[in-house]
């Protein structure tokens, strides 16, 4: 942390980032109209994954810190990504 | 408090400040570490009364001292209570902010201004969660599971309740942070990750699972207050909500809440029977890797307690399996203590012959957990006495007889003073007798078809509901004179000087009572934590 230096951003990368949030939220809308079944929740959660990715690594800047930050977030992301793929031992198989 | 206190120069009295505004706005560990105590002690009296008055009830078929309205609020009040304001903060709040900080060489916590707002948070919660239960439509009614449907529609005060527990867990989560960079981050020079005293070990794995599976259950409460007050539809199956959804997202926190209550008084246990076995712990990197093992498989085995839920067959299988895992790790401490006690020169004193009773009633406890965890069997007993017995040697014969251990061994470290030894050990055995009493009873009722949470049952289960009653009224005999023989010790007993436990770890080789920053100068550790040559008893 100490080691620490501000990054950034250009504002033409920052608007590029923003068009592919909006590209993948209209990929979410059409998700819902494709005859998927179960599998259209692993689709929609793809997406918001890739989202969400793009926002914790630019726009907090995620990209630029030390290792040991970004195995915290991995293990935090792994935790959820565990919590809510368990659920579907229930919810695709009911 | 103080004047009570010996007068050498400690965190009693060095800093020079007294009152009450120097206990509740201190940033000391050791005192946000004894206001935690004398808090949670407090609550888990309030949850020992309302169990009584619960067994007092379950004395007799029919109605003896209340009506079944009232039974449903007790029974909830009495879980909520002990579970969210006794167990999980009271190791971590009280002993891990006590000892911690010292076990690993530094002088407080990493945010010590973070530590106190985690115990108001917690005070703020916890009155807001006794304000439900005189407010609104009167206390919640659910259990402490707060189940939908039940809950989005009961008139009870619902809603304060979750929002007061909601506050609480942000306490939890803090007191997590803080653990978990005070491990990284302070220890002392020479303390190693393998010279961690298994105490400290226990308390890292519980703050990962605190921070990880807290916010959870934050948000499921905040979904029932948006399912009450909005009418969101979340769980409705009418509305396209599912009501088994809130059981996942429920027990995705609850079941890890387990191991935040039950993992750090292994670490108690861990710490204390090397030291009366006089012995190097046996196995220390697979105790210490076994607390990390139980937080990590104890996290995916949330299914288990939904096996008649309407959940998939295939999620039953899952979790069932899983289960099974998490015996494992389980099975290495507890067999890990008893190679510890293999030719050990054992010295039976109140706190020994608390963690050894762990062993037995969390191994009961552990072993009854499987057959609840066997989908097959599961169905059969599920919600029955013989859960709530489960339950009971689990969290009651274990992390309620650490935390009694804990107070034996370490509280007369803070205080300088001691209570006397054989009303400690007579309190011990009543406490033991009434406790397999009342809970194996429970167990032996459960499997015969009592059911857990009815108000009223058939005659045939009188008996042995009347034998269960009389163990409770053991235990609370027990129970009060253990705490009237330790709190008169803490105040007026004998001096406790030195390291009269013989003790290898760093809390041991401070003055006592601890100073405010704790060592004189910089500690240098040069050995393990169990290493007891040149250490007296």
């Amino acid at each position: 942390m100490d080691q620490h230096q501000p990054h950034i951003v250009s504002n033409t990368k920052l608007i590029g980032i923003w068009l592919a949030l909006l590209v993948l939220t209209a990929l979410t809308v059409a998700i819902t109209r494709v005859e998927l079944g179960g599998y259209k929740v692993v689709g929609a959660l793809t997406v918001a994954c890739a989202k969400a990715g793009l926002v914790i690594a630019v726009f907090m800047h995620m990209k630029y810190e030390g290792v040991l930050l970004r195995w915290l977030l991995f293990l935090t992301l792994v935790t959820l990504a565990i919590f809510i793929g368990f659920t579907f031992f229930d919810v695709l198989y009911r | 408090m103080s004047d009570m206190q010996p007068t050498a120069p400690s965190f009693w009295n060095d800093t020079g400040k007294t009152g009450l505004t120097s206990w509740i706005f201190s940033t000391d560990h050791k005192r946000i570490g004894l206001l935690y105590f004398y808090t949670t002690i407090s609550f888990f009296l309030v949850g020992v009364v309302l169990g009584l008055l619960l067994r007092i009830e379950l004395m007799a078929p029919g109605r003896t001292i209340m009506g079944a309205q009232t039974y449903n609020a007790l029974f909830t009040v009495h879980g909520v209570v002990m579970i969210f304001l006794f167990i999980i903060p009271g190791i971590p709040g009280a002993f891990g902010n006590m000892v911690m900080p010292i076990q690993v060489g530094a002088r407080d916590v990493s945010f010590p201004r973070l530590n106190l707002l985690s115990w108001w948070l917690y005070i703020i919660g916890a009155v807001i969660i006794l304000v439900s239960l005189f407010s609104g439509g009167g206390a919640p009614d659910t259990g402490w599971t707060f189940y939908v449907p039940f809950s989005s529609r009961t008139g009870t005060n619902v809603s304060l309740a979750v929002f007061g527990v909601f506050i609480v867990g942000f306490s939890s989560i803090l007191t997590g942070v803080n653990f978990v960079t005070t491990i990284h981050r302070l220890r002392a020079e020479g303390m190693t990750w393998s010279r961690i005293p298994l105490f400290t070990w226990s308390l890292y794995a519980t703050a990962w699972v605190q921070i990880l599976a807290t916010p959870i259950l934050a948000i499921t409460l905040v979904l029932v207050m948006a399912e009450r007050v909005l009418g969101t539809g979340l769980f409705d199956p009418t509305r396209g909500g599912d009501p088994v959804m809130y059981q996942h997202l429920f027990w995705i926190y609850s079941h890890p809440a387990v191991y935040i209550m039950i993992l750090p008084a292994m670490g108690i246990v861990s710490d204390i029977i090397p030291v009366f076995s006089r012995k190097p712990i046996f196995g220390y990197k697979m105790i210490a890797f076994s607390s990390l093992a139980i937080a990590a498989a104890g996290s995916l085995v949330w299914g288990h307690h939904m096996f008649t839920s309407g959940m998939s067959d295939t999620a039953v299988v899952v979790f069932s399996f899983l289960t099974f895992i998490v015996a494992i790790p389980s099975a290495i401490k507890v067999f890990n203590w008893i190679s510890t006690l293999y030719k050990g020169s054992i010295s039976l004193e109140a706190p020994m012959l608390f963690a050894l009773s762990f062993i037995l009633l969390f191994s009961i406890g552990g072993l009854s957990g499987l057959i609840l965890g066997a989908a097959a069997t599961d169905v059969h007993v599920h919600d029955t006495h013989f859960v709530v017995g489960h339950f009971h040697y689990v969290m009651f014969g274990g992390t309620g007889f650490a935390i009694f251990a804990a107070m034996h061994y370490w509280l007369p470290k803070f205080y300088g003073r001691r209570y006397k030894e054989k009303p400690a050990i007579v309190a011990w055995a009543l406490m033991f007798t009434g406790f397999n009493i009342l809970y194996f009873t429970m167990q032996v009722l459960g499997m015969k078809g009592m059911p857990r949470r009815y108000y009223d049952y058939l005659p045939e289960f009188g008996p042995l509901n009347l034998v269960a009653t009389i163990g409770s009224w053991i235990l609370a005999a027990g129970l009060i004179l253990m705490l009237v023989n330790l709190f008169r010790g803490l105040f007026r007993g004998e001096p406790f000087d030195g390291n009269p436990w013989g003790g290898a770890t760093l809390e041991w080789s401070v003055a006592t009572p601890p100073p405010t920053e704790n060592f004189e100068g910089e500690p240098v550790v040069t050995h393990g934590p169990y290493d007891f040559s040149g250490v007296k008893k």
